[in-house]
């Protein structure tokens, strides 16, 4: 991966709407700015629910990013 | 009667010890489905001392590719009845509590008392965040586990040992999705396999509980891919500004609507939806027409059904067969009341209202698709 970009794992049903449920991005400066690309490109994702996890670890709020950083894309599960 | 244990006996961590508290431990197990079935046989083999089964649901034939403890003979009884019957005779040795309701905002503390630890094992986000809730205000770790298509979710919540961190399901979520947004697996369809696995790696954690065994660095919600057979582990940070989204104490928790936090009054959802879900369950799904006889565009599909506002309470028999009810009329003002209604009627079935009604579809291509 280029030093510039970030990675992107999609969970559950968020992956029908993205590419693949591994792709990259560019490098954004937050996940704040994430999600407004996102949904710029995947507008399907703007009425779904889901949390983000920064280099495997549940963010709460906006959060910034360092390049090459690995993003999780985490819809609820309600199953069982 | 140690017999039966020789082998779990003999692993360093447990011992006589371990054993002892396992025999001591009482287990509630929420849901006695997917999850819970194979949950709940692990948890009896294993030797937990008392088991308690909730669950308000009978057996389904589309239940037995998963639910392992229900066979063909047990279609149309009470599930919780069936699992009860069926571990006492495995291991007589256990002590079954059966509780043949659903868990809801008036009863969860009464059934949560008397015991230790809590499974999880629920098909909806109602359930979930009043397990989650419940459990934080009567200071009981839980186990989560929750299953999509090819994906499962497990995490051990509110574990206040010594040198660990406490964390609600709150702070991976701190609110429910929009209703109707997450199909559940009558929707989404499931495999037997992953819920056993999700269920018996719930049975795990909570054993490792009991007998204190590698109490975890972190808060973790681990994920698995059954198509990759991938694990991803992430770690949950504790955040307080989801505590006060809990009730404040057991009262008020008896007063809160879950159905209505959890988006009950506003399940409304698109037509590429609905149609979506009609098409992927047919024969579950009804498009539920609320108009009066003669109100024009009619939509043609198949699963629509007609079912005036006015002869809701005359003819609502006709959708006692259904899983599923995707509510429609003109504009999506009336399917409201109708949803409302139906909800009171038929607590534990989907229901789903259409945002904007037939002149929403009117505009879109689904609609000329259709008509």
């Amino acid at each position: 991966m280029e030093k510039n970009r970030i990675k992107i794992l999609a969970f559950g049903q968020l992956t029908d709407h993205v590419a693949s449920s591994g792709f990259e991005m560019d490098f954004v400066q937050d996940t704040d700015t994430l999600k407004e690309r996102l949904y710029e490109n995947y507008p399907g994702l703007k009425n779904l629910h889901f949390s983000i996890a920064v280099d495997k670890k549940i963010v709460n709020s906006n959060t910034h990013l360092a390049a090459g950083c690995e993003i999780a894309l985490l819809p609820p599960f309600s199953g069982g | 009667m140690m017999n039966r244990f020789e082998r779990q006996v003999k692993l360093p961590g447990i011992g006589r010890e371990g054993q002892q508290k396992l025999q001591q431990a009482k287990v509630l197990v929420i849901g006695a489905g997917g999850l819970g079935c194979p949950a709940l046989l692990y948890l009896a083999a294993a030797g937990v001392g008392t088991l308690g089964i909730v669950d308000g649901d009978i057996v389904d034939a589309s239940n037995l590719n998963r639910q392992i403890l229900f066979g063909a003979n047990d279609v149309g009884k009470p599930k919780t009845a069936c699992a009860a019957a069926m571990l006492r005779k495995k291991y007589p040795d256990v002590h079954l509590i059966s509780y043949s309701f659903y868990l809801r905002a008036e009863n969860i503390t009464e059934v949560l008392q008397d015991f230790d630890i809590v499974l999880d094992g629920s098909d909806n986000f109602e359930t979930r965040y009043l397990v989650n809730d419940a459990c934080m205000l009567m200071e009981k770790p839980f186990v989560m586990g929750a299953i999509y298509q090819f994906e499962g979710q497990i995490g051990l919540f509110n574990d206040r040992r010594e040198e660990c961190t406490s964390v609600q399901y709150r702070d991976l979520y701190p609110e429910p999705p929009p209703a109707g947004q997450i199909p559940d697996c009558n929707q989404s369809g499931v495999l037997g396999v992953l819920p056993g696995i999700i269920g018996t790696l719930q049975a795990t954690e909570v054993i490792k509980y009991i007998c204190d065994l590698d109490k975890p660095k972190s808060p973790t919600l681990l994920i698995y891919n059954m198509l990759k057979q991938q694990f991803y582990h992430l770690e949950i940070t504790p955040n307080p500004e989801n505590s006060i989204k809990l009730p404040a104490n057991k009262e008020a928790l008896k007063n809160t609507d879950y159905s209505v936090i959890c988006g009950a009054g506003t399940e409304e959802i698109s037509w590429e939806y609905a149609l979506d879900i009609a098409k992927k369950s047919m024969g579950k799904t009804a498009l539920v027409d609320v108009r009066e006889y003669g109100e024009l565009p009619e939509l043609q599909n198949p699963n629509c059904i007609k079912l005036p506002l006015s002869n809701l309470e005359s003819q609502v028999k006709e959708l006692q067969n259904l899983q599923n009810l995707i509510i429609f009329c003109q504009s999506g003002i009336r399917s409201q009341k109708a949803y409302k209604r139906l909800r009171e009627i038929y607590p534990y079935k989907t229901i789903l209202s259409i945002k904007g009604g037939i002149n929403a579809a009117a505009s879109t291509k689904i609609f000329k698709d259709n008509a």
